[in-house]
């Protein structure tokens, strides 16, 4: 299931994809799939399970704790794409987030395949630039897979159209400089890259760093087609006192999530 | 060669190399590479760089010829005394640079990662001399064993950063560099202490530290009259060895010798050997030789060394290791101590245990070419740091009948 028809299904009903993510293995296996079924029922369009991995350079302390918990916990590789399975057969488009060495030493192809074979959308690549993407470019067409490279604030505007030609479901905007993680204000920078990705193309384009709450989710959903949401739900479960606690909690962030990307500011 | 020379102006050695970074920095690397490029052919900055290496940092550093440890080898070394610059290692000459090209690009912040100090002490040197502002990360574990480079980089005047994640050392302190320039990038470079990381990184510390080669290459020329037959350098990140081999790779009667960080032996698991016992991967940037696990996720290194426990390699190296004009071995703990050993008993030289890698190493190559040759070995610092860790191993392990 391809990220497309979520988007198509949103403009339709005149409102905003709410993505949301979690690492895959975090609080544990069956807890990160209950905690995204019932984010998905309460809202969430397009989950991304997340590759915990040892040196995550783009993320925050929230996420980044969250990894290492799920590692030292003993998640592999094939309970990522376990994972994705879990979330396809709720019926939602389940795209993978991950740094680039857990897929080359996977094999990439290999990687595509499985990811695939478990009703995958596609790879979100916080490292992994186009310019070095041929495997995996070849890769993802063979397998019919979504591929998203992020654009930034600092891209220039030759390597923004590069970038956002190899992309393929939507283009990932972050909003800005900086690692993952809640913020009190979203950025106004994000506005401003949303316009120049639209320049160069008709792709949707999601934005994500720092969304935290409704009220931020409405008003990025003012300029762009899809709200990216995943430290913030990280959070609930880090913070909640039991389990269950964290998928109500998480339910409750996505509700509120999903009633911002239906009012747009 | 010119086919390596296009590889290197898009940032790859072969297969090796490249950019595995966030888009963010991309800009930023772009312009470094650039700038860097400007200014390496620029008379003004290079003639800058060489004045403060000559009147501030004591390069050349001599070619020394190490007569009783020759006899006790069974070959004429040299060593190549980098533990005489100033900050005693040759990662003065890296930072003198990479300062230099900050100011150059108008950048007044500069930040830096360390794990045993040594490229934090270098870098808050560079920045009090060039006046910058500095802030060196570091893993807390290494805070803890490193207090005495803690308390250095502050009088210094840097601003130091204990980092309490992952395994909370070298690769940890790398990762929250990269995250703290991501954000601050407008005003800030990343002064990265080895020829790793994203293009322009490996090629542009290369070129800082190779003038150990190309005086070295100079100095056996003036004082014998022909090249060494071999050169021996110790590998970690592997910017001594990269500036040790630079200038030589293209005398092919010179044989070049890398030595890994071995720690208990590859076998046992428990090392850093990252060419020897690693595998390709991507890790900090780039395509290289790495400590995996089967999952791609990076396995802590283990050496006695700590300037060599580092879980990957520069992508260089990973490339001259697959060309096979470099041969890489692991060296263990014990050879590297009995070698340490050796070298404060023979010379007066208490060398770094880095360095001394590179000495047991020698030790081998000396059995294997003869009485009649010339081994260049550099000694990329000195032991000063080590004392406690030295006499720490010689505690637990008492000398067995052999003495230097």
């Amino acid at each position: 299931m391809n990220v497309t028809d979520a988007f198509e299904r949103a403009r339709a009903e005149g409102r905003r994809v709410l993505v949301g993510y979690l690492p895959a293995g975090f609080p544990s296996y069956d807890g990160c799939v209950a905690a995204l079924a019932a984010m998905v029922k309460a809202g969430v369009d397009v989950v991304e399970v997340g590759l915990p991995y040892s040196d995550p350079v783009m993320d925050g302390p929230i996420i980044q704790r969250a990894a290492e918990r799920s590692l030292a916990q003993g998640t592999r590789t094939t309970d990522v794409l376990r994972t994705v399975e879990a979330v396809a057969e709720m019926g939602v488009p389940a795209l993978c987030m991950t740094y680039w060495n857990p897929v080359s030493r996977y094999g990439v192809d290999r990687f595509a395949a499985d990811l695939a074979g478990a009703g995958g959308a596609g790879l979100i690549t916080p490292d992994l630039i186009p310019d070095e993407a041929d495997d995996w470019l070849a890769a993802s067409d063979r397998h019919r897979l979504d591929r998203v490279f992020l654009v930034a604030p600092s891209s220039a505007d030759a390597r923004l159209a590069c970038t956002v030609a190899a992309c393929r479901g939507f283009v990932y905007a972050a909003s800005l400089m900086g690692v993952t993680g809640t913020r009190e204000k979203t950025s106004e920078q994000g506005r401003a890259l949303v316009a120049r990705v639209r320049e160069v193309t008709a792709l949707p384009v999601g934005v994500g760093l720092g969304v935290s709450n409704g009220a931020q989710a409405a008003e990025v959903g003012g300029y762009a087609d899809a709200v990216i949401v995943g430290s913030a739900f990280v959070r609930t479960l880090l913070d909640a006192e039991t389990p269950d606690a964290g998928v109500d909690a998480a339910a409750d962030l996505a509700a509120d999530l999903a009633s911002g990307v239906r009012s747009p500011g | 060669m010119s086919n390596a020379a296009a590889d290197a102006f898009f940032g790859h050695f072969g297969r090796y190399g490249g950019r595995f970074v966030p888009e963010a920095l991309i800009a930023a690397l772009d312009e470094l590479d650039v700038e860097y490029r400007k200014a390496w052919s620029d008379d003004g900055f290079r003639g800058e760089f060489d004045r403060m290496l000559r009147e501030y940092a004591n390069c050349p550093s001599p070619l020394y010829e190490a007569t009783r440890l020759s006899a006790s080898l069974g070959a004429r070394v040299l060593l190549k005394r980098e533990d005489l610059n100033h900050t005693g290692a040759h990662k003065i000459r890296n930072v003198l640079g990479q300062a230099l090209l900050t100011k150059r690009m108008g950048k007044p912040r500069v930040i830096a990662e360390t794990g045993a100090g040594q490229h934090g002490v270098a870098s808050a040197t560079a920045c009090a001399y060039l006046d910058l502002e500095c802030v060196v990360y570091m893993g807390e574990e290494d805070t803890r064993r490193q207090a005495m480079n803690v308390s250095r980089m502050r009088l210094l005047g840097a601003e130091v950063v204990p980092v309490g994640t992952g395994s909370r050392t070298l690769k940890d302190a790398i990762n929250e560099a990269l995250r703290d320039w991501v954000t601050n990038v407008d005003t800030t470079h990343y002064l990265l202490g080895t020829a790793a990381g994203p293009h322009p990184f490996p090629s542009m510390v290369r070129d800082f530290v190779g003038g150990i080669s190309v005086e070295a290459r100079q100095q056996s020329l003036d004082k014998l009259g022909r090249l060494p037959d071999a050169v021996c350098a110790c590998v970690g990140g592997g910017s001594n060895a990269i500036g040790s081999f630079h200038a030589f790779v293209p005398d092919e009667g010179v044989r070049l010798f890398g030595y890994e960080a071995g720690g208990d032996g590859v076998a046992t698991g428990r090392h850093a050997a990252s060419i020897t016992g690693g595998a390709v991967g991507v890790l900090h940037g780039a395509r290289t030789y790495l400590l995996q696990d089967e999952d791609g996720q990076t396995v802590e290194s283990h050496s006695i060394s700590a300037g060599l426990d580092y879980p990957a390699v520069g992508p260089e190296h990973a490339y001259l290791h697959d060309t096979g004009r470099v041969t890489y071995e692991p060296v263990t703990d014990a050879e590297a101590m009995d070698a340490f050993r050796l070298l404060c008993r023979t010379e007066g030289i208490i060398p770094a245990i880095e360095s001394a890698h590179a000495i047991a190493g020698a030790r081998r190559v000396a059995r294997e070419l003869g009485p009649d040759a010339v081994i260049v070995v550099t000694l990329s610092g000195r032991g000063d740091k080590d004392g406690d860790t030295a006499a720490e191993w010689f505690a637990g392990h008492p000398e067995e009948g052999r003495r230097a």
